[in-house]
């Protein structure tokens, strides 16, 4: 066992903070929590393109790095720290590119991965439906071959950003008569095709954070189709994977555990044995929570899907976001009620916006429940009836 | 970065499983529990044969060369086993720190007889009254006279003193905070040993030190300078205590999903009800939580890394999740869990005592607000 880090990584780490810290000091943005999933910002994602930190994962014939999943979680890892404004790209960066890496058409590969690489494709997951939730094999949306293209009809829900991607992520529905888990392909298809429409959903802080879609007659080219058809589910239960195996599950309201702390600094509130020992056991269960993640880089790295162990720190590490936010608001009392725009409002209202925000941790991207169940059934063998 | 074994380190775990599968059911750690001595002196010429008392320590004195990561694969195939016995006192306790602390004569004298399995060490270090594992909590005091230093008072849960032949015992040798350890014969008359009887049927004593001279040359380390030491001591020994408990809580785990896939009510096995699923998926993760935290710091220290956090971390956090997993273990085995047939309260009995030794949760949250800059 080795717990360190080379040093082009830690070197990595440094560069990563500079970057960081120095667009905060030319005040492009301010830390905030949830950044990476609706911190959209377009320049941002430029400029952390120039510095080719997206698809570093990726193999360099696609225009990727290379680099491990450690170093990856190093680069997301900072940008989390720092609240930064991640989410242009960050759904292509974690789950779509790989899947093209493993699926797609050599015309995919030349046409969409340099896209992702150069922070010009924003892509949206179009995976739940209304009524295909946790039981997402059981999804309605359809696409029917006719001649050169698929006619993709039916309705996504939960899309995350869903008015500024510029791409849809979308799993449908092509053979009807199949075992619902056989008959369900992936597409990746522009957001301007005619026949999309867009409704945002305003959630619980008062942000908008998703987007009913309607796809009514949508007209998507033959060459969207992401793989072999009607694999489309097993395809894409490796990218569930990927998509909880990250930091962004423990980090999410990162910004808001170092404010606090901060906060109880600097209103001496850090000498009460109270407030010690919860800021303490926070710190405790984040730096689990962070050995748990990077088993699962170290797990990717060795070319297995994180499944179990992706399960794992999910369901851990959104159940610790909310427990900071829980903390935050009992160290704040009754400040801790204001939001960020009221007069007095503590920490720039983070505390009472994550408290908030953190209820749908434990449900994107697979309910704690459902990976508890990836956890005991297939990380340690229990019988499912 | 890399979680995995070397394979060395699969070595000395395929080793350790077979061995103890073999030498120590737990119908021996039942006999061991209610005899006097508490270990058997066969097992141990054979483990001083397999080399595992020395396992850590240089060649020169006999010992295998290895690291205390290689030691903590081996501490936590013992707590898997409940393995009774003075090992973790001798060489976590004992030997480590003379290896740390000693000047080359002590080593050469004390070192190559605890590896070949002739002596049994152990530590006196806490005492009667709120234990804060701080400098200001050693009372007991040695003071000079001639060539010796006199020490006096009471230690308190001292694991495996009553077969001791040498203690290092921690004493105040000055006015604030002055601490001293000395190497101390344990089959000196002038000390009084009691063995309490606790939870877990380990021997912990109490021993007390009346006028007890122990020669100036026995002192280990720098005189009046060695809270330093005593808390390099108690971390590894944390630590330690973690790898055991990582060894404990695994193999309750295991117990309890072969428990839950073989347990019919129903007419379906529990283990396929979502409840039992879920409190088993806690478990797994209070676990892999606690090993890494606790190889992470058995690696920090091995490589000679400050560790204070790291080691505060990983005893707090396996001090709770221990009891979690313990807590949830019982529920699921029902009723049969808590008789005296099955073989689960051996683990839950240590687990209690492990969460106590050498700092619990709160003692190490504190640690861990103070690194915080709280």
């Amino acid at each position: 066992m080795d717990f360190g880090f080379t040093e082009e990584q830690n070197k990595f780490r440094q560069e990563v903070r500079n970057f960081l810290e120095e667009e905060i000091k030319k005040g492009y943005w301010e830390p905030a929590c949830d950044a990476w999933i609706q911190g959209f910002d377009p320049e941002f994602t430029k400029r952390v393109a120039q510095r080719g930190w997206i698809g570093l994962t990726w193999p360099k014939e696609y225009g990727g790095q290379g680099l491990s999943y450690i170093d990856r979680l190093i680069l997301t890892e900072g940008m989390l720290r720092y609240g930064a404004p991640a989410a242009c790209h960050w759904f292509a960066d974690r789950q779509i590119g790989g899947s093209i890496v493993t699926y797609g058409t050599d015309e995919q590969k030349r046409e969409l991965l340099p896209k992702i690489i150069s922070g010009e494709a924003y892509i949206g997951l179009g995976m739940s439906e209304t009524e295909a939730g946790c039981d997402l094999a059981s999804l309605q949306t359809r696409a029917t071959e006719d001649g050169d293209a698929y006619i993709i009809n039916g309705q996504k829900t939960w899309t995350s950003g869903g008015s500024f991607v510029n791409y849809f992520y979308l799993l449908a529905r092509t053979d009807p008569e199949a075992p619902k888990h056989r008959g369900i392909s992936e597409f990746i298809i522009p957001a301007d095709l005619p026949g999309i429409n867009r409704i945002p959903m305003i959630d619980i802080t008062g942000t908008e954070a998703w987007n009913d879609v309607f796809f009514d007659g949508v007209r998507a080219p033959k060459k969207c189709l992401i793989g072999e058809k009607n694999r489309g589910f097993l395809q894409a239960l490796q990218q569930l994977d990927y998509e909880r195996s990250g930091m962004e599950r423990l980090m999410g309201n990162y910004p808001l555990f170092d404010a606090i702390v901060q906060f109880t600094k600097e209103n001496k509130l850090s000498q009460e044995p109270v407030i010690r020992n919860k800021l303490a056991q926070l710190r405790i269960e984040f730096e689990v929570g962070r050995l748990l993640i990077y088993r699962v880089a170290l797990v990717m790295d060795e070319g297995r899907a994180p499944n179990r162990e992706a399960a794992m720190s999910k369901a851990y590490s959104t159940a610790f976001e909310q427990r900071l936010a829980k903390a935050a608001m009992e160290v704040l009392g009754p400040y801790g009620q204001l939001v960020s725009d009221s007069k007095l409002a503590p920490i720039r209202g983070l505390a009472v916006h994550s408290y908030l925000a953190s209820k749908g941790y434990s449900l994107q991207a697979g309910t704690s429940e459902i990976l508890k169940n990836i956890l005991a059934t297939r990380g340690l063998g229990l019988p499912s009836s | 970065m890399k979680l995995t074994l070397t394979e060395e380190q699969e070595m000395i775990k395929k080793t350790a499983r077979d061995f103890l599968t073999d030498k120590c059911p737990k119908t021996f750690v039942k006999q061991m529990e209610e005899s006097d001595t508490g270990y058997s002196k066969e097992l141990w010429q054979e483990m001083a044969e397999l080399g595992w008392m020395g396992l850590a320590f240089p060649e020169k004195y006999g010992g295998g060369d290895m690291n205390f990561l290689d030691l903590a694969v081996l501490l936590e195939e013992m707590g898997r086993a409940c393995l009774p016995g003075p090992f973790f006192s001798t060489v976590v306790l004992g030997g480590l720190p003379i290896l740390d602390l000693g000047k080359e004569e002590q080593k050469q004298e004390y070192l190559p007889k605890l590896i070949n399995g002739e002596k049994i060490l152990t530590l006196a270090l806490t005492e009667p009254g709120y234990q804060n594992y701080d400098a200001a909590s050693v009372t007991v005091e040695a003071t000079p006279d001639d060539g010796n230093y006199i020490i006096n008072g009471t230690k308190l849960f001292v694991p495996d003193a009553h077969i001791a032949d040498y203690l290092l015992c921690a004493a105040k040798t000055k006015p604030e905070n002055g601490i001293t350890v000395f190497l101390a014969d344990a089959k000196n008359p002038r000390i009084n040993c009691t063995i309490l009887k606790t939870v877990a049927g380990d021997k912990l004593c109490e021993v007390v030190f009346d006028q007890m001279p122990v020669p100036k040359a026995n002192i280990l380390g720098q005189l009046d300078q060695e809270w330093s030491a005593v808390q390099k001591i108690i971390e590894r020994a944390a630590v330690g205590k973690c790898c055991e408990m990582v060894g404990n809580i695994q193999r309750v785990l295991e117990m309890t999903v072969d428990y839950a896939k073989e347990r019919k009510q129903f007419d379906r096995p529990i283990g396929s009800f979502q409840i039992i699923q879920h409190y088993c998926a806690d478990m797994a993760t209070d676990i892999d939580g606690a090993r890494f935290s606790t190889y992470q710091a058995a690696w920090m220290l091995s490589e000679g890394l400050p560790c204070t956090k790291e080691v505060a971390i990983a005893k707090a956090w396996i001090g709770e999740a221990s009891q979690r997993v313990v807590a949830l273990s019982h529920q699921i085995h029902g009723a049969i869990g808590v008789t005296i047939e099955h073989d689960l309260h051996f683990y839950t009995r240590r687990a209690k005592a492990a969460e106590l030794a050498f700092g619990d949760a709160d003692f190490y949250r504190e640690v861990v607000a103070r690194e915080m800059g709280l």
